[in-house]
C-alpha cells in the first residue's frame, strides 16, 4: 500500500485505546465494525478520525451481536477486520465468536475488560478471562493474548492479525480499562521496519470464476447432520489446533531459578507483581513471577518444572478464580501449596503482593 | 526528584484537575521519563469527585497504574479532601485550597505535611480565574520537581501555542500563573 | 429555558425525595420527561401498581428516581424485561423507559416484537439523537451531517442511512388498539397528556402503548442553553414531527 500511515518508528504517548487503533492502522486493517461501549469507545473514536484518511471504513452497526457477525463476514470476504467490546458486549459477541472457531474464520476482537456480572462498572476487572478463553458453546479453539502495558497492546494487536490468518483461529487481544484509558509511553512503528510481514490475507467466498463450472462453489456451513459427522470436524479443529499450540504459546518469568515463592497473574497485575518480586528481593526474600501472555493456548509445559520446584505459589488475579481455574487445570497432580489473592473488579497494587508473600514464607 | 513520585490530584469537573495531569504527564513523557497518568471514570462520573492518578519515574516503567497511597495529594475541594484520605500515610505531603471552607476537621491528621495554599484566592484577584489549574500545576512541580519550569512552559507551549500565537498576553498570564503556584508551595515546603 | 424553569418548583408526587436533587446533567432532558411521566403517574392515582424498568443509557441514573418498584435492565433489553413482568402480573402497569440507542439500535429487535404482538405495556424513548451516557457516539437518530465522536465528519446518510423514525415504524406495525406518539421536553404539558392516554391505554388492557421523547443532551452536544433549546425545538423538529399518531377511540369522558 502507498500511504503508510506510520512511518519508520516513534515514541508517543497516549491512551491504550489509541494505541490500539493505530496497531490496527499499521496492519493494514481494512475495516473495523463495533458498538460503542466503556472503556472501549476510544477504539472507534481514533479509528472514525485516522480510518478515512488511510482509505479505510467503518461500520457502526446496532449492536455488538451484528459487529461480532458483520466482523466475520468481512473477514471471509477476505479482509482484514476486527471489533473491539467489553462487558456485556463480550457476552453478546459470543455467538459470533463461536461461529469464527466452528469455521476457522480468522476475526480478530479486542476486548477491555470492565467489572462484572452484568452492567456492572465500566472501569476495569479480569473477569472476562473464562468468557474471552472458553466463551459460547465451543470448545475454547481461540488464541488469547493477556497484554500488559501500551507497548504489548501495540505489539500483540500487530500480531494478532498474522496469528489470525496464519493459522485461521479467531483471535483475541484481552486488554481492559486500566490499559485502554491510561497514558504512558509507546513507540509505534511500521511493522516492516522490525522485519514484520503481514500474512497475506485471502477470500473465502466470491472468488473468480463461474462456480460450477470453472471452480467449485464455496459452501461453507457450521451445522452438522450426525453426531458422528461433528465429532470429525470437531477432532480436527482441535488437532489442528493443538499442532499450532507450541508455534504460539507465550510466558514470560522473572527470577524463578531460586524462588520460594512464584507469584502467578497475567495481563496488567503482572506490572504490580514485577514491582512486588523486585521490593521483595530487595528485602531479601526469594520471589519469582510467571506470567503467561497466551491464555489460551496456555503455556502449561513451562509453568509445570516452576511450579514443581517452587515451595509455594501465589495465584493474583482480579477476578475470583477465573485465571486459577486455568493455572490449577495446567497443575494437576502438583502438591505445591497455593495461596490466592482474589479481587475481582478491583486493582491489585505491589504492596498487598508484597505483604502477602511475606505472609507466606 | 526520587527514583518515582506518585501524585493524586482531585477536584471538581470544571478546576481542571485531569488536564494538569496532563499536561504534566506528557511534559514528563519529553523528558525522557516514564510517566503513567490514569483519570477515575465511571457511571456516575457527572458530578463526581474528579481524580487524577499520576506517577513518574526517573527511568523505570511504572507499575501498576493505581496506588495505595501517594507522595503528594493535592485537593481543591471540600469532597475532594475528604474523597482524598484515603491515599493519604506518613510520607504524604497534603496539600489543599485555603479557601474551601468547613474542611477544618477532614484534613489527613497522619500526613507528613499538610500545606493550604491560596490558589482559588490568587487565581481570581491576581490573575484570572481560567488559569487557576496553571497554578496548581506550579504548585505540583515545585512540590515534586517532576519535571522543570523550562519543561512545564515548553509543555504548556505544545499545548496552548496556537493560542498564545492570538494573543501573546495569555502566554505572559499562563506563565504567571505557574511561576506563582510555585511561590505559594515554596515557603511551605 | 422559559419552559422548564415555569414548571420547576413542583416535584411530582411519586418522585423519591431522598434521591433528589438527581443524577442527570443539568440542562438534560431526562429529568423533564421523567417529570412529566410523575405528573402522569400522579393524575391517574397509579403509583403503587406502576413498576418502572429503565435501561442502560443515562436512563439508568432513575433506577431510584421514582417511589415505585424498578428495575433496572441492560442495555436495549428493558423491553422485554418490563413484557415478561406484564406477563407475569397483568394488573401491575409496566413502564419501559430507555434512550433511542436502547430502543431503536440494541433493543429494535424487541421494540419491533413486543409492537407486532400489541403487549400491554408502554415504551418510551428519549430521543437526544446520540448516545449519551457512553459520550456522545452516533445513534440511529443522529440527524445527517451532524457530528459526533463516531462520525466525525458528519453524519453521511449515504453510508449510514437516514435518523430512525420510532414512532412512525411501531405505528406501521401495531393494531389500532395501539397508542403511538411523538412529544417533546419542549411541551411538557402536552407530552404528559401524552403520558396520560398511553398508560390509559395500557390500563384499559387495549395493547402496546409507544412514546418517544424529544430530548436534550447538552453536555455531549456541547451546547448552552439557548443552542440546547434551538436544536430541540428547530432542528430536530426538521426530521422527528411532534404529534400523536395512532390514538384509540376516545372512552369516557376525555
Ligand atoms: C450490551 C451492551 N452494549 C453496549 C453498552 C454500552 N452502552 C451503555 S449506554 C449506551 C448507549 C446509550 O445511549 P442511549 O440509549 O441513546 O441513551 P442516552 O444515554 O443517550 O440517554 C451504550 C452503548 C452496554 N451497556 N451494553
Ligand atoms: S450525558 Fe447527556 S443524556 Fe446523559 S445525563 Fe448528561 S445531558 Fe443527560
Ligand atoms: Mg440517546
Amino acid at each position: 500500500m502507498a500511504d503508510k500511515p506510520i512511518q519508520g518508528e516513534k515514541r508517543m504517548f497516549m491512551t491504550g485505546n489509541e494505541v490500539c487503533a493505530y496497531a490496527a492502522l499499521a496492519a493494514n486493517v481494512d475495516v473495523m465494525y463495533g458498538y460503542p461501549i466503556t472503556p472501549q469507545n476510544e477504539i472507534m473514536h481514533y479509528w472514525t478520525r485516522l480510518a478515512p484518511k488511510h482509505n479505510r471504513t467503518f461500520l457502526q452497526t446496532e449492536d455488538e451481536i451484528s459487529a461480532g457477525f458483520t466482523t466475520c463476514g468481512g473477514v471471509m470476504s477476505g479482509k482484514r477486520c476486527f471489533t473491539a467490546t467489553a462487558g456485556p458486549g463480550n457476552t453478546l459477541m459470543q455467538e459470533a465468536m463461536s461461529m469464527a472457531e466452528m469455521m476457522r474464520i480468522p476475526a480478530v476482537f479486542i476486548i477491555q475488560q470492565r467489572g462484572g456480572p452484568s452492567t456492572a462498572t465500566v472501569i476495569y476487572s479480569q473477569q472476562e478471562v473464562t468468557m474471552t478463553c472458553f466463551g459460547a458453546n465451543g470448545e475454547g479453539l481461540r488464541v488469547v493474548y493477556s497484554t500488559s502495558s501500551h507497548q504489548e497492546l501495540f505489539d500483540y494487536t500487530i500480531k494478532s492479525f498474522n496469528v489470525a490468518w496464519k493459522y485461521r483461529f479467531p483471535t483475541f487481544v484481552l486488554g481492559d480499562g486500566y490499559q485502554a484509558k491510561m497514558r504512558e509511553s509507546v513507540t509505534i512503528y511500521d511493522p516492516e521496519v522490525r522485519g514484520i510481514k503481514m500474512v497475506d490475507t485471502y477470500p473465502l467466498v466470491g472468488l473468480p470464476g463461474m462456480p460450477g463450472v470453472d471452480r467449485d462453489p464455496a459452501h461453507l456451513r457450521n451445522t452438522y447432520n450426525t453426531e458422528e459427522e461433528l465429532y470429525e470436524v470437531v477432532k480436527d479443529l482441535v488437532d489442528a489446533y493443538e499442532k499450532m499450540a507450541p508455534e504460539i504459546v507465550e510466558h514470560s518469568t522473572m527470577e524463578c531459578d531460586d524462588a520460594d515463592v512464584v507469584i502467578l497473574c497475567h495481563g496488567i497485575v503482572s506490572r504490580a507483581a514485577i514491582e512486588a518480586v523486585r521490593n521483595l528481593r530487595a528485602a531479601g526474600v526469594k520471589a519469582g513471577f510467571f506470567r503467561p501472555i497466551t491464555l489460551r493456548p496456555f503455556a502449561k509445559d513451562a509453568l509445570r518444572p516452576i511450579a514443581e520446584k517452587a515451595k509455594k505459589l501465589l495465584i493474583v488475579e482480579s477476578s475470583q478464580g477465573q485465571f486459577a481455574k486455568i493455572v490449577t487445570d495446567a497443575l494437576y497432580g502438583l502438591t505445591t501449596p497455593m495461596e490466592t489473592i482474589f479481587k475481582p473488579g478491583l486493582g491489585i497494587t505491589s504492596d498487598e503482593i508484597v505483604n502477602k508473600v511475606k505472609a507466606m514464607i | 526528584m526520587s527514583k518515582l513520585v506518585k501524585i493524586a490530584l482531585a477536584g471538581e469537573g470544571g478546576q481542571g484537575v485531569q488536564s494538569v495531569a496532563e499536561i504534566i504527564t506528557e511534559a514528563a513523557n519529553e523528558e525522557g521519563k516514564e510517566a503513567l497518568y490514569i483519570p477515575n471514570f465511571g457511571v456516575e462520573q457527572r458530578g463526581g469527585v474528579s481524580i487524577a492518578f499520576v506517577q513518574i519515574s526517573e527511568k523505570e516503567k511504572v507499575g501498576s497504574p493505581k496506588f495505595e497511597k501517594a507522595d503528594i495529594v493535592i485537593a481543591l475541594s471540600d469532597r475532594a479532601v475528604r474523597r482524598c484520605a484515603q491515599y493519604v500515610d506518613g510520607n504524604t505531603v497534603f496539600v489543599y485550597d485555603t479557601a474551601i471552607e468547613g474542611v477544618e476537621d477532614d484534613l489527613p491528621k497522619g500526613a507528613k505535611k499538610v500545606i493550604g495554599i491560596p490558589a482559588i484566592e490568587t487565581a481570581k484577584n491576581e490573575l484570572h480565574p481560567r488559569v487557576f489549574n496553571i497554578i496548581i500545576m506550579g504548585a505540583v512541580i515545585r512540590s515534586t520537581h517532576v519535571v522543570s519550569e523550562d519543561q512545564a512552559k515548553k509543555a504548556l507551549e505544545d499545548r496552548l501555542g496556537y493560542k498564545f500565537e492570538q494573543d501573546p498576553k495569555l502566554r505572559e498570564l499562563n506563565y504567571r500563573a505557574l511561576e506563582r503556584g510555585m511561590q505559594l508551595v515554596e515557603s511551605q515546603l | 429555558m422559559t419552559v422548564a424553569t415555569v414548571l420547576e418548583p413542583k416535584m411530582p408526587k411519586c418522585w423519591r425525595q431522598e434521591t433528589k436533587p438527581h443524577k442527570f446533567c443539568p440542562g438534560c432532558g431526562h429529568g423533564d420527561i421523567l417529570k412529566a411521566l410523575g405528573t402522569a403517574i400522579d393524575e391517574l392515582g397509579i403509583q403503587d401498581r406502576v413498576v418502572f424498568g429503565c435501561d442502560i443509557g443515562c436512563s439508568l441514573l432513575s433506577w431510584d428516581l421514582f417511589n415505585c418498584d424498578s428495575i433496572q435492565t441492560h442495555h436495549g433489553r428493558t423491553t422485554p424485561v418490563m413484557t415478561g413482568v406484564k406477563r407475569a402480573r397483568p394488573d401491575r402497569i409496566c413502564i419501559a423507559y430507555m434512550g433511542d440507542g436502547g430502543g431503536y439500535a440494541i433493543g429494535s429487535q424487541h421494540l419491533v416484537n413486543a409492537a407486532s404482538r400489541n403487549e400491554k405495556i408502554l415504551v418510551i424513548v428519549a430521543n437526544n439523537v446520540q448516545y449519551g451516557m457512553t459520550g456522545g457516539q452516533m445513534a440511529p437518530t443522529t440527524l445527517p451531517g451532524m457530528k459526533t465522536e463516531t462520525s466525525p465528519y458528519g453524519r453521511d446518510p449515504e453510508s449510514t442511512g437516514n435518523p430512525t423514525l420510532g414512532p412512525e415504524m411501531v405505528a406501521a406495525i401495531t393494531p389500532a388498539s395501539a397508542y403511538v406518539a411523538r412529544g417533546t421536553m419542549a411541551n411538557l404539558r402536552q407530552l404528559t397528556q401524552m403520558f396520560k392516554k398511553a398508560l390509559q391505554n395500557q390500563i384499559d388492557g387495549n395493547g402496546f402503548s409507544f412514546v418517544e421523547a424529544l430530548s436534550a443532551c447538552p453536555t455531549n452536544w456541547r451546547t448552552n442553553a439557548a443552542k440546547t433549546w434551538e436544536f430541540v425545538e428547530k432542528e430536530m423538529t426538521k426530521y422527528f414531527k411532534v404529534g400523536e399518531l395512532k390514538a384509540p377511540a376516545k372512552k369516557e369522558g376525555q
